[in-house]
């Protein structure tokens, strides 16, 4: 027994070594650990999604077994994780390209991915297994903090940090040995920023006012700032790769999109701080620049369908292409144009708090996140298998990723439109004429639109499931078998 | 393409750019930070010490801010017990992290905050379902305590768990409950119509 458990961690790591392949550096090979375990984790996200849907038609579904809470946090939590192992995956892949040397302290790194994956395990176990606490402290150090988004407890807090300032060594150490470019030195800088405003959710506070004030600091500094700027760059990447882009061109927008993008964000992050206590100058600072924000997101559809305009569309990989098309677009539509419906004041005094948010908030993290990790993880299924052909003429003309495309955007734009309708009822029903009372909150949940929505919402959560169903068997599948090669590309400077 | 692109439109301009505006917001956001957070800080007018738990607290139109804010009242000891400043913040304190360590904020918002699948918590305490001042302190003890045996769902269905709350949390919890409801949330619900408005029109 001692024996089978101390080998434990052996088998783990020789059946994650069954990913390696021969056509990858070795920060590839690491890169396709993490977009193995991002896989994954999406098809919770995507589980624990439907179980919570299904509770707001069916309320007494799982009651007392897995309760919304607990449904809910898994659903969201899995997806903060599965995206940032996208990322993660990502930079480790082009690392020693974008370089031109072998990764620095590649060893650490590995060790680093086995421990942040276990404490991922560990810390969904007690989510699920045991879900809440006394009113402790150790409640928040070892099963919950409680405080949406970031609920992982404290402990794994730590350790989650020390995991970054290893995969930050990689990247800076790896920078400095070989070569500098535009794209390394705006990832080196946004990693730090990403890392160090972690920090400024990991301490507990009894004034919730300050408490939300910091808690927006790493959420909205995450996802509005700072994760925007990695996936530029990881675009910026993508675009030079697949498409042959002139890196002065890629790198030039690069930088317009991280002046736009802080020069927005950083203050826009005003836009949470209308309601939770804080001065009322923040409806002005929050107001305006979080109104600006979707202007990089509209220089970021411009630039890559510029780029591939130029090239005639002409790519080594089709599927990659069309996810990051879709990528630029949802990013726009979720987070420019949903998030500007209700940015404004005046009208998050009625929205706040309500379905609009939940409708921003899938097209959102779909549009801008979702989409650029899913043609990453088709330009590394490309390599993996030897660098193939994945252009047009694929076998059955490549319907399972063309199917797993549409079924996807279709989905998640049919959560987000039947949200918007329920967001809208609520902010008539429940804030402006029921001003907000309970009474006000259940006449609004059982109006029969937003019933109808939350049925439609549901309808539209199992055609997102069957996209991404679809998504991973094509991922398993495609490029199997296939001899030709893909086109090289000649690189224009 | 020229050979010699115009300036604005140069990598090492943008680049010049990026920096400084990246830069310039940071500093105004660090600023602002120390500016909100003095005047955030508990005791001061927008958060209110822990103490305000042993006063009437209501929440009304304010002709002159044209929005509405909270209202401090006579004294109305939480529990029929004045608590000492330090007293109250250990009661306040253990129901913010009941409400953490219970995860209430994946059912619930507070401040507008959290999910959608339970009423928003910032204004609970003057609800105007818990009927009248004198009955509110029992029925949010009891349905706390026992929320599957005292639900109030208001014919959705939707009944929360029991989280196993002790006698000392749920007095945490509804203390917690009423300092919030003190805070001033810039007008946030607008139209919340309390508890005591329901009695005195």
């Amino acid at each position: 027994m001692i024996y089978s458990v101390a080998a434990l961690p052996h088998r783990i790591a020789g059946a994650f070594d069954a990913l390696d392949s021969p056509h990858l550096n070795g920060g590839q090979q690491l890169a396709v650990r993490y977009l193995a375990v991002a896989v994954v984790l999406f098809l919770a996200q995507v589980l624990f999604g439907m179980l919570s849907g299904i509770q707001f038609v069916a309320p007494g579904f799982l009651h007392g077994v897995l309760d919304f809470n607990v449904n809910r946090m898994v659903h969201i939590n899995a997806m903060v994780v599965w995206l940032l192992y996208g990322f993660i995956g990502s930079i480790y892949w082009f690392l020693e390209d974008e370089s031109g040397t072998e990764i620095a302290g590649l060893k650490w790194g590995n060790v680093a991915f086995y421990v942040l994956t276990a404490a991922v395990t560990v810390v969904v176990l007690v989510y699920l297994l045991i879900q809440t606490g006394p009113g402790k402290d150790a409640s928040i150090w070892f099963i919950n903090e409680g405080r949406e988004y970031i609920e992982a407890p404290r402990w794994a807090d730590i350790g989650i940090v020390a995991v970054m300032l290893v995969f930050f060594y990689n990247v800076a150490g790896t920078f400095m040995k070989g070569r500098w470019s535009g794209i390394a030195g705006v990832l080196t800088l946004d990693l730090v920023a990403l890392a160090g405003l972690y920090v400024a959710g990991m301490f507990y506070l009894t004034n919730i006012t300050a408490d939300q004030y910091w808690w927006w600091w790493v959420i909205h500094l995450w996802v509005e700032a700072t994760w925007e700027v990695l996936v530029g760059c990881i675009m910026a990447w993508s675009l030079m790769h697949l498409l042959g882009a002139r890196r002065k061109i890629v790198q030039t927008w690069l930088y317009i999109e991280v002046a736009l993008m802080f020069g927005s964000g950083i203050l826009g992050l005003g836009h949470h701080y209308f309601w939770i206590g804080t001065p009322d100058y923040w409806f002005s600072i929050g107001g305006f620049f979080s109104a600006l924000e979707p202007i990089p997101l509209v220089a970021m559809v411009v630039h890559s369908v510029y780029d591939a305009g130029v090239h005639n569309f002409k790519s080594r990989n089709h599927p990659a292409l069309a996810w990051i098309i879709a990528h630029t677009f949802g990013n726009f539509l979720g987070a420019g144009v949903w998030g500007f419906m209700h940015t404004l004041p005046q009208i998050n005094l009625y929205t706040h708090g309500t379905q609009w948010s939940a409708s921003h908030g899938h097209l959102a993290f779909f549009g801008a996140y979702a989409t650029i990790n899913i043609a990453f993880f088709y330009l590394a299924v490309q390599k993996w298998r030897g660098d193939v052909w994945m252009g047009g003429d694929l076998p059955g003309n490549g319907w399972k990723w063309k199917w797993a495309l549409a079924l996807l955007n279709l989905g998640v734009m049919g959560m987000t439109v039947a949200l918007l309708i329920a967001g809208y009822e609520q902010s008539f029903v429940e804030r402006a004429v029921g001003g907000s009372t309970w009474e006000g909150y259940f006449a609004a949940q059982n109006q029969v639109w937003f019933k109808q929505a939350m049925h439609w919402r549901l309808l539209f959560g199992l055609v997102t499931t069957a996209g991404v169903v679809l998504l991973v068997w094509d991922l398993l599948t495609i490029g199997k078998g296939e001899s030709r090669k893909a086109p090289t590309l000649t690189k224009a400077a | 393409m020229s050979a010699n692109p115009p300036r604005w439109s140069s990598e090492d301009f943008w680049k010049k750019v990026a920096i400084w505006v990246t830069a310039g917001s940071f500093v105004i956001l660090i600023v602002l930070t120390f500016d909100t957070l003095s005047k955030t800080s508990v005791g001061g007018q927008r958060v209110r010490s822990y103490s305000v738990i042993n006063k009437e607290i209501d929440y009304r139109f304010d002709d002159k801010q044209n929005r509405y804010a909270p209202v401090i009242g006579n004294d109305a000891p939480l529990f029929g017990k004045p608590l000492s400043e330090a007293e109250a913040e250990n009661l306040v304190d253990l129901g913010k992290k009941t409400v953490q360590a219970k995860n209430c904020m994946n059912c619930h918002t507070l401040l507008g905050n959290g999910a959608y699948y339970a009423p928003d918590l910032t204004k609970a305490w003057l609800d105007p379902g818990w009927i009248s001042a004198a009955s509110r302190e029992t029925l949010m003890l009891a349905f706390l305590k026992d929320p599957e045996r005292n639900a109030r769902t208001f014919g959705s269905g939707r009944v929360m768990p029991n989280l196993g709350l002790t006698d000392e949390e749920a007095k945490g919890v509804v203390a917690f409950l009423k300092w919030m409801s003190a805070i001033d949330t810039n007008g946030f619900p607008h139209n919340f119509k309390t508890l005591n408005a329901q009695v005195q029109p």
